[in-house]
């Protein structure tokens, strides 16, 4: 067991940031925290970081705790805080070596961590100068520097470009390849889906969901989505007593509909012909499997990226 | 686009009186700051303006109540002990001003000058005119001996001869009392300015919290922000002298070991109240707060501008273990009177001492996150 989380709770003032999770990650794992703002994200990565300490419960590394065996463990986890801002004016390559010299790493890993995070034509820039994209990827370099038995990153794409966030993934895509347990925390459920196999549903403090996509899709989703525009007629009432649907519902004001149906290829061609008897107007019709955010909608009644 | 005026400033202020810190350093900072400096100063009788006399006369101690009255005429006093006078003038004249006569040798009133006790000293023997010995560049020299020239002439029957003579000797003028004090400042500002400064500021971009998550030693990290200021202070300073060796014809008389040793000792004192006043400070206004609070008391009492013998003697135990007061008087001693190690020991002690109990008490409570 790599890192075992016991009934740990935390608060600050009058919130409960953490309500007793308890959680463990397997070595070589890939885990995403995945929930909206406030969802105690943070404040759980921190703890298990060694950053903030529990107000109950116990969290051990490889068998250590943070009280105990804080240098160790320092040296076992590599991590990217939600935001940091390094100094302005030392370049790439200075902050990369200032804090290798921390594990007293030589200058030849600095400049493998600058190939990796794709910064070696910048090693030479000032941080002011670097884009919001650099700055993860600069932030990123500095917690695999020393080859982390654990890399643990907090929300490591947000505010960044399509391209970016890529850019990002990819990096992130090769370093897993070498084995390391990875846990971040992110509200896209695009990259807790590319980055990672298990994903733990959080909300208010407390786990909603933990599993695969599929086991938790097979579990907790209600089903594959048949999304229409119909604009000058209610089918939704007819559409429900149509074999395979679970749910109907239809918005007049913009003539959206939603279908949650057992299966696609059962159901759609069927509403498809009550469509062409009741003569309506198809504007757009679009079928898909539930996703993390339908999910979390249908458990929590809050969207990921609220 | 009124509207938006208004609601640019009503959002402003929103921001403002939502930060309880920055509302206090803004109101109540400056009137507590007001309160204090109007305690301090604005009872002028409590100023005493030390004044030496320097005469030939045998046994000046226990004659000086008469000397003075023969030389001036003056029907004295509030308090009259064997060795010291004191003396009210203008009450009724609107410069009221106290002072306190000692008597003493030439060469003590020169130590008395240099240490800042006294500004200035009246030298008279017999049949000579009365000399009054200052240097005219000393602000608070030229008040005392205008003060004391009127005061004098209005209570005198018949015409008193008066001269003054400059004291434009090296060591005795007022640079000489200033720049040992500029020195000592400078330390104080390096320190809380450059090292707790610089720490409140990295704690808000979250950057020591970052550095401490990795095996890097907190206490390795506090210290090496102390050296690298004190390498940059001990440049400042070196710069600071040969200036004055040059353009003031300072120099240092006493022991350049001395020397090190204090300023080695200032530096640990101000290093380690930097690291106390940034170990909990979360935003850039209460850390501005919190360094003037500590600066300017210090800035006022500690003997950097002018002399703290004015105050009242019951302050004077307290300013003097100030640790601007401590460095100031070392920097003083050594540089304008030539003292040694020997007597730099105890308050080079004093402020190890209080940089060391404030470092680790900065150390315990440091707020990392």
């Amino acid at each position: 067991m790599t890192i075992e989380v016991r009934n740990v709770s935390k608060s600050f003032k009058d919130v409960d940031a953490v309500r007793n999770i308890s959680l463990q990650v397997e070595s070589g794992e890939a885990l995403a925290l995945l929930g909206p703002n406030g969802a105690g994200k943070t404040t759980l990565v921190e703890m298990i970081e060694g950053v903030q300490i529990p107000d109950s419960g116990e969290i051990l590394i490889f068998g250590k705790s943070w009280k105990n065996d804080e240098y160790f463990l320092r040296q076992q986890i590599g991590l990217a805080l939600q935001e940091t801002r390094f100094q302005e004016r030392l370049t790439v390559g200075e902050t990369l070596r200032l804090f290798a010299s921390f594990y007293q790493l030589k200058k030849e890993r600095t400049n493998e961590v600058l190939e990796i995070i794709q910064l070696e034509s910048k090693s030479r820039t000032w941080v002011v100068e670097l884009s919001g994209g650099q700055r993860q990827r600069l932030a990123l370099g500095i917690a695999i520097l020393q080859r982390p038995q654990i890399l643990i990153l907090d929300e490591p794409t947000t505010g960044l470009d399509p391209n970016a966030r890529r850019d990002l993934w990819k990096i992130l895509e090769d370093f897993k390849a070498t084995g390391t347990t990875l846990i971040l925390t992110t509200h896209y459920m695009e990259e807790a889906e590319f980055l990672c196999e298990r994903i733990l549903m959080l909300n208010h403090g407390e786990i909603l969901a933990d599993g695969t996509l599929n086991q938790l899709l097979d579990k907790f989703g209600e089903g594959d989505l048949i999304e229409y525009v119909i604009k000058d007629a209610n089918p939704s009432t007819e559409a429900r007593s149509l074999s395979g649907v679970l749910s109907s519902n239809w918005n007049s004001e913009t003539g959206q509909g939603l279908l949650t149906v057992k299966s696609i290829s059962e159901t759609l061609p069927a509403f498809l012909d009550l469509i062409k008897n009741l003569s309506l107007k198809l504007t757009s019709i679009e079928c898909r499997r539930s996703t993390l955010d339908d999910l979390f909608l249908s458990m929590s009644g809050r969207h990921l990226d609220e | 686009m009124n509207n938006i005026l208004l609601r640019l400033v009503i959002s402003q202020f929103k921001i403002f009186f939502r930060e309880p810190g920055v509302v206090f350093w803004s109101f109540g900072f400056p009137i507590l700051i007001a309160w204090t400096l109007g305690i301090a100063f604005s009872n002028k009788g409590e100023i005493l303006r030390n004044v030496a006399i320097v005469t030939e006369a045998p046994q000046a101690l226990y004659v000086l109540p008469q000397w003075l009255y023969k030389i001036t005429g003056t029907v004295s006093t509030e308090l009259s002990t064997e060795a010291e006078l004191e003396w009210e003038v203008g009450q009724n004249q609107g410069e009221y001003a106290r002072f306190r006569f000692q008597a003493m040798s030439e060469d003590e009133a020169v130590l008395s000058l240099k240490r800042g006790k006294i500004a200035l000293w009246i030298e008279s023997n017999q049949g000579a005119a009365l000399s009054y010995r200052f240097d005219p560049g000393n602000a608070e020299a030229r008040l005392n001996y205008l003060l004391l020239e009127g005061a004098f002439r209005q209570q005198k029957t018949s015409e008193l001869k008066a001269e003054v003579r400059p004291l434009t000797i090296v060591g005795n003028r007022f640079i000489d009392f200033l720049i040992p004090g500029l020195m000592a400042m400078s330390i104080m500002n390096a320190c809380l300015w450059g090292i707790g400064w610089n720490l409140i500021e990295l704690r808000i971009k979250k950057l020591l919290r970052r550095m401490v998550a990795t095996p890097l030693k907190k206490s390795i990290f506090l210290i090496s922000h102390a050296l690298n200021r004190m390498i940059l202070s001990a440049a400042e300073l070196l710069l600071l002298y040969v200036f004055a060796y040059y353009y003031f014809d300072i120099s240092i008389k006493g022991s350049l070991l001395a020397l090190v040793l204090v300023f080695i000792s200032g530096y640990c004192a101000f290093a380690g109240i930097a690291v106390l006043i940034s170990s909990r400070v979360q935003n850039t206004q209460s850390g501005n707060g919190v360094i003037n609070v500590i600066t300017m008391p210090m800035f006022i009492l500690s003997g950097v501008f002018f002399s703290y013998h004015n105050f009242p003697d019951w302050l004077i135990p307290y300013v003097e273990v100030l640790p601007l007061t401590m460095l100031t008087n070392s920097f003083r001693g050594i540089i304008t009177e030539g003292i040694g190690l020997k007597q730099v020991i105890q308050p080079s002690i004093g402020l190890f001492g209080i940089g060391a109990l404030c470092f680790a008490l900065g150390l315990k409570f440091y707020r990392w996150h």
